[in-house]
């Protein structure tokens, strides 16, 4: 045991973290191997970014050790994790779109007063780097014009720069696209070759299983398993996760399709500079079938969103929903969209479907917040919209239950419910969702799902988009491709295969 | 979620934080103080006395914090709407123009009942109406709030420097000021109003105002947490992408919380010009629109912190004027410095404490 323990880079011993009334980390002592990759799986809420921020110094812990290479140390702050070699790669970007890769890399430790000096040491550190580890980026392009991949591979070249040999990583595929994600894959499997010891948190057991070597589980808090990942696989995991047996397979009735809820005819959208965005969209959503539009993202699904739910007019075209004609001279807003019966789940749960600064309670409105039952006469009636939060709660299963907690103090796949709830509580008419799934665990997939076939089977239009192949594919009932802002192909769900769906999203087939 | 400043209890955050930031800002006035050759804890006692001493300092405490909490009010305001409105002072003072207009036009015909409600709605029309022009050039135009509002102020002195000398000048007189109000343009002074219940107080210059700026906190209080608009205007504050989302319309949204900002520093006219003054003259609202940003940090946009900062700078107003007047050594301008220190911890300074408490909290918090 004895020299298992002198292996490990990092013990963590009796760790035990509350915010105020929620217990988030009770008691967790687990050993990550040195030069390995070790995967954290849990549901949401299970304490896993928790944990890892008290490693990284962010949070401090009410118990326990943290031990690096065998000598306990403390972490008051993210600079005494860095000085111990741990690094975080946080899974929203702390870039300066602005500057160069060069310039974001040397920020906060520029050496001394000569920028110049700094930046050319930074070049010949990058060079190295990028020999010895095939990480790839050009030094100096700017920020803003990476993909979003390419970024994520800056924010990990910016923690090696620190000298790190630990590297933790908090579901850093939840923005990347399939392609990208095998990119960082590879790029892990390298570093852990040169040394490196990686934590990678993450939701999807595809790459647990294709790059770990170890799986700590955790649930409510604790440490529930651990395994290697030669023993185990998808469904022994799934079902530590969550403490049951999990469905991967979505069994759902054949659609019973309705009158034409949402229709949309020769869209387009030119922005500012000229760049057409969405170029002849046309397509139908009929009352009681799910319709999925597959994609690699940043080919004009957000955009078809943003048109759709009203925030921005289109530049020619039309669509109608409910009965409402939508065109550049008729433009309509969201709330009226919501009035038609329109919900809205949007992409970007952080930046646009809830405000990190409101209680979860105020979240729960959102959009609704001049509507009875929350509002009569003007003013907003606090308890009846705590209690439909609490509602809300229950009927998704949002954890905790909490309705006065600030909405930024959830977990990303409980803030995730909670905007699920609100906007499909109403019984919309038509139903938009962007991403329903990203970074939700699998026990809540799958509920997630199964709520979205039953607002279907309860005659709600439902246009899903996701850049998950395998979501569309178990929810549609027709798939609909966009590459570069077009639709280049529809598929009835039955006869779909990954395969040709993947060549139609690399615009093999542009119409 | 990983949050780079660690939470500390509400408590902690809301009354612990800012009598640490005010201790150390009389920390360091204490040292200033003994440079200069005077006992600091006699420099205090003087102050303290000045502003609270006698039923006549505490209305001039309380008249100052009148003006503060108006313009704390209208920073705070634009602020949750994530406007930096740096115009208060001009908004005030073009409000007054309004309250002016209003009573030289209408004090012979109107009652006071009739003629002083008007009288604060001018004010509030022209002081919302002054910060309309920014705003409108911010939602439709793109210029920033912060420049254009502080071009304003200038605008705005220019403007009402004009107009006295050459328009509203009572005739005969010599220096810039209208004729005198009429009696039913007169806000009651406070001790005539408490004289009227029967309690004796020393004559001051604090008046009713006092009573709208609370009700005004009750009003923001209500607006803000309690309706739609309010929800709105903080959502837009926050995240204006979410608030583009849930169908509020930024635009309009802005003009609304900007107007709204104008009008509450109108308020500044009602104190000083109804309240006290009973005529027009120049420059009876300077400072206290740059104060009121402080005022808003420190009271962290809540109304009722609000009427807590604007309480300590009224007190520090008052008693650094007794102080200036009772110690030869301690001059007008050393009491803008200590005002500005307090400021400056309060305000630049605000989370410099944070890792001492931080440090006392982590283990229980
Ligand atoms: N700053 C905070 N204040 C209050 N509660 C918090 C805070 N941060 C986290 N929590 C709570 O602690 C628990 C664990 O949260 P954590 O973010 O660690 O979960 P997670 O396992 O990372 O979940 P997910 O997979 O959804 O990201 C949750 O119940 C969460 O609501
Ligand atoms: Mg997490």
């Amino acid at each position: 045991m004895q020299e298992l323990t002198a292996d490990a880079a990092i013990e963590l011993r009796g760790i035990d973290k509350s915010f105020g009334s929620v217990h988030a980390v009770r008691g967790v002592s687990v050993r990550i191997e040195r030069g390995s990759i070790t995967g954290i799986v849990g549901e949401n809420g299970a304490g896993k970014s928790t944990l890892m921020s008290i490693l990284y110094g962010l949070y401090r812990a009410d118990a326990g050790e943290i031990l690096v290479d065998g000598r306990p140390v403390e972490m008051a702050s993210p600079r005494d994790a860095i000085g111990h070699g741990i690094g975080m790669v946080h899974q929203h970007f702390m870039l300066v779109d602005s500057f160069t890769v060069l310039e974001n890399l040397v920020l906060g430790a520029e050496g001394g007063a000569l920028l110049a000096r700094g930046l050319a040491a930074a070049r010949t550190e990058l060079a190295r780097l990028a020999r010895d580890y095939g990480l790839t980026v050009d030094p100096d392009a700017r920020v803003a014009d990476l993909s979003v991949g390419e970024q994520q591979r800056v924010e990990i070249l910016k923690v090696l720069l620190r000298g790190a040999r630990i590297l933790i990583l908090d579901e850093p595929s939840a923005v990347l696209t399939p392609q990208e994600t095998d990119r960082l894959l590879q790029i892990l499997r390298v570093l852990r070759d040169r040394g490196v010891t990686v934590v990678l948190i993450t939701h999807k057991l595809r790459e647990i299983l294709a790059v770990t070597e170890k799986v700590i589980v955790m649930r409510r808090g604790e440490v529930v398993a651990e395994r290697r990942t030669a023993d185990t696989n998808a469904e022994d995991l799934a079902e530590l996760m969550v403490g049951r047996k999990v469905r991967f397979d979505l069994d759902k009735a054949p659609a019973r399709k309705g009158e034409t809820l949402l229709a949309a005819r020769h869209l387009s959208l030119v922005d500012g500079r000229g760049v057409r965005l969405l170029d002849d969209i046309s397509l139908e959503v009929k009352a009681g079938e799910i319709v999925g539009i597959a994609g690699v993202s940043g080919n004009g699904q957000t955009e078809l969103l943003q048109v759709l739910s009203g925030i921005r007019p289109p530049s020619g075209g039309e669509f109608e929903a409910c009965g409402r004609k939508v065109d550049a001279t008729h433009p309509v807003d969201p709330a009226e969209m919501r009035d038609l019966g329109v919900a809205h789940v949007p992409e970007d749960r952080l930046r646009q479907g809830l405000v990190p600064a409101f209680l979860a309670s105020e979240t729960s409105i959102l959009g609704y917040q001049d509507r009875e039952p929350f509002c009569h006469n003007y003013i907003l009636d606090g308890p009846a919209v705590g209690k439909y939060c609490a509602d809300l709660m229950e009927r998704f299963d949002v954890r905790p239950r909490t309705p006065g907690l600030l909405s930024s103090s959830f977990s990303g796949g409980n803030q995730q419910k909670l905007i699920l709830a609100r906007e499909m509580a109403r019984d919309p008419k038509v139903l938009l969702v962007g991403q329903p799934t990203r970074g939700v665990d699998i026990g809540a997939i799958e509920f997630i799902r199964r709520e979205l076939v039953r607002s279907r089977d309860a005659g709600c239009a439902v246009l899903v988009v996701s850049v998950e192949l395998e979501e569309i594919l178990s929810l549609a009932d027709r798939i609909l491709v966009m590459f570069a802002g077009r639709i280049v192909g529809e598929v009835a769900a039955g006869q779909a295969d990954e395969r040709t769906l993947g060549l139609m999203m690399a615009g093999a087939r542009a119409a | 979620m990983s949050a780079l400043r660690r939470p500390l209890p509400g408590w902690v955050e809301i009354g612990l934080l800012p009598l640490a930031n005010i201790a150390l800002a009389f920390l360091v006035v204490s040292v200033i103080v003994a440079i200069i050759g005077v006992d600091p804890l006699h420099a205090l006692r003087l102050l303290v006395l000045g502003a609270l001493g006698s039923s006549e300092s505490i209305g001039y405490t309380l008249y100052y914090a009148t003006n503060f909490i108006f313009t704390g009010l209208a920073v705070a305001v634009a602020f949750h709407a994530g406007l930096f409105n740096i115009g208060g002072e001009g908004q005030a003072y073009i409000g007054g123009l309004g309250c002016g207009l209003a009573v030289l036009a209408l004090d012979r015909y109107l009652p006071g009942l009739l003629m002083i409600p008007l009288a604060i709605l001018a004010s509030a029309a022209f002081g919302a109406a002054w910060a309309a022009i920014p705003a409108w050039m911010q939602a439709w135009r793109g210029s920033h709030i912060v420049i254009t509002t502080i071009m304003f102020n200038f605008v705005a002195s220019a403007l009402m420097v004009y107009l006295m000398v050459n328009v509203l000048i009572a005739p005969g007189s010599m220096t810039p000021q209208s004729r005198g109000f009429g009696a039913s343009a007169q806000v009651p002074s406070m001790q005539a109003a408490l004289q009227w219940i029967g309690i004796a107080v020393a004559p001051s210059a604090l008046n009713l105002s006092l009573l709208l700026a609370l009700l005004s906190c009750v009003g923001v209080w209500i607006f803000l947490w309690h309706t739609p608009w309010g929800y709105g205007l903080r959502t837009m504050g926050h995240n204006p992408e979410a608030a583009l989302y849930a169908g509020t319309n930024l635009k309009r949204t802005t003009m609304l919380a900007m107007c709204l900002s104008g009008a509450l520093a109108g308020g500044v006219a009602v104190n000083e010009l109804l309240g006290v003054h009973h005529r027009l003259v120049l420059d009876f609202a300077a400072g206290y629109g740059f104060t009121g940003i402080a005022v808003a940090l420190m009271g962290r946009g809540h109304p009722l912190g609000i009427v807590l900062a604007a309480l300590l700078f009224g007190a520090l107003q008052q008693g650094g004027a007794e102080l200036a007047f009772e110690s030869p050594r301690i001059t007008r301008e050393m009491v803008v410095v200590i005002q500005g220190l307090v400021i400056l911890f309060s305000g630049a300074l605000v989370h410099l404490p944070r890792p001492w408490l931080q440090a006392l909290f982590a283990r229980r918090g």
